[in-house]
């Protein structure tokens, strides 16, 4: 099965892991992927900022682009770019104004046959979770993960999960074998990009979900997006500093747990690659070895 | 935030741009869309707060945020010349821009020993093309 793949620009460099370890796992259930030839940045939340047409026009290349290379299908798994495609999308096949604009701009018509897809998504409509777990060879049992879906559930255009108690990850981490926990912060913003300009209000945000995580005698949290990783990963040593809390949680990308699962290697999984390192953890419960 | 987002809103039903335009509450406003999610009128305060951002540009006022003004444009300065964002360069200039260049330098040796930084950066082969979409991108869509 070739499935067009749609990266973006963090998992070219600050979520490298998340981009290695989803090919990884996807490898091990002989699914390829193939690029969408010379992509370009979807704009992210600047360019809806500041553009509007920009907004719309830079993730319509993205889908010519795919369409012309034959794809029908495209996994996105950064939830900011799955969700500006897949909005796109929807808006031009609704409003044939706009996909005229864009079209004039863009200087190419895009025909309206993509399907974008998150990895959640993806991995329960396109694979199954029973096709997951039948590439389980080291469930993780005793880890107590809780998940945070941040404001994935809430994108426009985004309709995978409930809007208000996501449950789809919590289900993958219960088909590879960990204990999906119940907790208050499943949705709750990490301040995305405020980190970089306004990092005192990202710091607070971040400090109550690891806090609610703490809580929860959680062993990790996992997480679906680059943006929820940087901030809950790196900021731990600025939140240690501000308000004495040092947590050392490490944060994990759900591919990264289906890896582990699925006994592929640590450094294929770009697990060295977390600021928080969860070796000894995992060491400590069974799941890789010294 | 100087305003709350039901001020915003009540501001707008009674006619104040001028208060409005010039708050920082849309440059802070995140965009998690939790707001538009459970507001019980149904309103989507999050694409208010997005359409404010560029009615304010539009309308040339003193922007309620700089920072978060200034991070936006170097971003999309990133995009326009690469087609893709540089994290590393991002950052960077963002911290310079505000002339606290020191602001995060920590996070820069553990960041560059875990290899979450690429030092290059990527261009695409079209990016002209990119070029032209913003030359031609026009910040209101008037259908």
């Amino acid at each position: 099965m070739q499935i067009g793949y749609y990266p973006g620009c963090s998992l070219e460099s600050s979520a490298k892991e998340f981009d290695l370890s989803i090919r990884a796992i996807l490898h091990e259930m002989e699914i390829s992927l193939k690029d969408i030839p010379d992509w370009n940045c979807c704009g992210a939340s600047p360019a809806h900022y500041l553009n509007e047409e920009l907004a719309k026009a830079l993730p319509y290349r993205n889908l010519v682009k795919a369409e012309e290379a034959g794809l029908d299908r495209v996994v996105s798994p950064c939830p900011a770019c799955y969700s500006h495609l897949k909005h796109v999308h929807e808006e031009v096949l609704k409003d044939s104004h706009l996909a005229d604009r864009l079209g004039a701009i863009v200087g190419k018509k895009y025909g309206g046959d993509i399907a974008s897809k998150h990895l959640l998504d993806f991995l329960k409509e396109d694979i199954g979770f029973d096709r997951l777990k039948s590439t389980v060879k080291t469930p993780l049992r005793q880890l107590k993960v809780v998940s945070y879906y941040g404001c994935l559930t809430r994108l426009p255009g985004v309709h995978i999960d409930d809007m208000e108690n996501p449950n789809l990850v919590d289900e993958v981490v219960t088909s590879i074998g960990g204990e999906a926990l119940e907790w208050s912060h499943k949705t709750e913003c990490c301040g995305a990009s405020l980190s970089v300009s306004r990092t005192e209000i990202a710091l607070r945000l971040v400090n109550s979900i690891l806090e609610a995580a703490k809580e929860r005698s959680a062993d990790c949290i996992a997480v679906v997006c680059p943006l929820c990783q940087s901030n809950l990963d790196t900021r731990q040593g600025d939140i240690h500093k501000k308000y004495g809390r040092n947590y050392g949680i490490p944060i994990l990308y759900l591919s990264q747990l289906i890896g582990l699962a699925q006994k592929l290697d640590y450094s294929q999984l770009g697990l060295d690659r977390l600021v928080i390192t969860p070796k000894n953890l995992l060491i400590e419960k069974g799941i890789v070895e010294k | 935030m100087d305003l709350q987002p039901n001020q915003v809103l009540r501001l707008i039903q009674i006619n104040e741009p001028n208060t409005v335009l010039k708050c920082s509450t849309m440059w802070l406003c995140a965009s998690c869309q939790t707001c538009s999610v459970r507001c019980p009128e149904e309103i989507d305060i999050a694409k208010i707060m997005d359409s404010l951002r560029k009615l304010a540009l539009e309308a040339k006022v003193p922007v309620g945020d700089e920072k978060v003004v200034k991070f936006d444009e170097i971003f999309l300065d990133s995009i326009r010349k690469r087609g893709r964002v540089h994290e590393l360069e991002l950052v960077m200039k963002y911290n310079l821009a505000l002339l606290q260049p020191f602001k995060d330098a920590h996070l820069g040796p553990v960041m560059l020993a875990r290899r979450k930084l690429g030092i290059l950066g990527h261009k695409i082969k079209e990016v002209g093309k990119v070029k032209e979409i913003f030359q031609n991108s026009k910040r209101l869509f008037k259908p």
